[in-house]
């Protein structure tokens, strides 16, 4: 399984927060910009990539024990939501690029929608 | 990655410890007037390198083996203590923290500090080897107290007997706070672990208890209540408010189906998901509401047994597990 930090390296990704989770492996991938779908399919270990960037986004990953979340579209976190990542152990990765284009480069490094059995 | 913690616990030990807790005692002295191979024997007998020279109860020299050492290769054997011994002595400070000896270790390249109390009497003798031991011991305990408070948190239905035991825990949501919006349903979780709930239960939970708060934070005109009630058998979440009430029910149950304004959309929330990702994640769920009295938001999530291998099983959880019925 890839790690967070091969994830960031290869997408070229800012790491905002969570700079300690970069060995964490990552399960799988989700995407989606409505907190209560993430809520719903995102789980333990899966990195998500959505354009939201406030506070509630942390609440969620926390709450659902993500590796990270992938923050797209050069939408930036607010110094209170940083804070609040940063005392909940969340890793946010900010990125220019669209869902779209960093969905296709996850995939491209195998990340999946559903773990990978076995 | 685990390494680093510890260290850092021993950085603190070291600071926190007063040496009185790892000097040995009590401690073997001579007088000035012992002669160098009585010290050869006190020191074989006792098994020790070096011991406090006290003349009149006042510390007055160390004598250790290297002293002795010389001694023979001089052949002054029979010499009193007081002719090879070292003085003034450096001393530490009983009071002190164990780092303070470690630094005069480092200083003066010494292998054993005389401790002494406030007034100058000694009561004790310190080595590298009692840091040591007194450090692995001090770990050892706080393992020890660490594992106790796991025990307590993790059997504290089965400690406290009762006809019907139960955790409650209120939060006050505020309406709007989005910025605060999940923090009651990320202690509720946390609390959920500390007592050992399985995964499942815990992320079933925290899923429900986080779509509730935030139905309290959107779309109350005050906020509301959210209260968790853990039992050992089930866990009830309980949200309500005083308006503005749900016109109608089965609507608002729909998957899809929001009342959520366009700018509390565009924050992400709103997906008309919430009632159906809570009643996904229960066991049992009731919705009662009324317009303009308020609503009454019920969740039941059931603590399964664990299939195999788990403490709870093996611990009396069974016999709970098949009380329960299925819903």
């Amino acid at each position: 399984m890839i790690t967070l930090g091969q994830i960031a390296q290869e997408l070229n990704l800012e790491v905002a927060t969570g700079a300690e989770n970069l060995e964490r492996r990552v399960v799988a991938g989700y995407a989606s910009d409505l907190l209560s779908c993430a809520m719903n399919r995102a789980k333990k270990g899966y990195v998500w990539v959505t354009l939201q960037s406030h506070s509630n986004v942390v609440a969620v990953a926390s709450l659902l024990d993500l590796a990270a979340v992938i923050i797209t579209e050069g939408n930036r976190p607010d110094e209170e939501t940083v804070a609040r990542a940063q005392s909940e152990g969340v890793c946010l990765l900010l990125t220019p690029k669209t869902t779209f284009t960093v969905v296709g480069e996850l995939a491209a490094l195998g990340v999946r929608g559903e773990p990978e059995q076995g | 990655m685990s390494q680093v913690p510890q260290i850092t616990r021993i950085q603190e030990l070291i600071y926190e410890l007063p040496i009185e807790r790892v000097m040995t005692t009590p401690v073997i002295t001579v007088s000035p007037d012992t002669t160098m191979s009585e010290l050869k024997e006190i020191l074989r007998v006792n098994r020790i390198s070096g011991v406090p020279v006290l003349e009149q109860g006042r510390l007055v020299g160390i004598v250790s083996i290297e002293d002795l050492i010389k001694a023979l290769e001089s052949g002054d054997i029979h010499a009193p203590v007081r002719e090879r011994m070292s003085a003034p002595v450096i001393t530490v400070r009983a009071s002190e923290s164990v780092v303070e000896a470690v630094k005069k270790f480092a200083q003066y390249k010494v292998g054993r500090l005389p401790v002494v109390d406030d007034d100058g009497n000694l009561v004790g003798t310190l080595t590298g080897g009692d840091i040591t031991r007194g450090l692995l011991e001090a770990i050892g305990l706080d393992y020890h107290a660490e594992e106790i408070s796991r025990y307590r948190a993790r059997h504290i239905f089965e400690d406290i007997v009762s006809d019907q035991t139960g955790l409650i825990l209120r939060y006050r949501i505020k309406a709007r706070d989005f910025t605060g919006g999940g923090s009651a349903s990320s202690k509720i979780k946390r609390a959920l672990d500390r007592l050992g709930a399985p995964p499942q239960v815990q992320r079933r939970v925290a899923i429900a208890a986080y779509e509730a708060e935030m139905n309290l934070i959107i779309h109350t005109d005050r906020g509301g209540e959210l209260i968790a009630e853990i039992q050992p058998e089930v866990i009830r979440i309980v949200a309500t408010d005083n308006g503005p009430g749900i016109p109608d029910i089965e609507q608002a149950m729909q998957p899809g189906f929001s009342t959520a304004p366009n700018w509390i959309r565009e924050l992400g929330f709103g997906a008309g998901m919430g009632l159906s990702n809570i009643k996904k994640c229960s066991d049992a769920m009731k919705l009662e509401s009324q317009v303009g009295v308020g609503t009454r938001l019920e969740i039941v999530v059931r603590v399964q047994p664990v299939i195999s291998g788990s403490v709870q099983q093996s611990e009396g959880g069974r016999e709970q597990g098949r009380e329960q019925e299925k819903p």
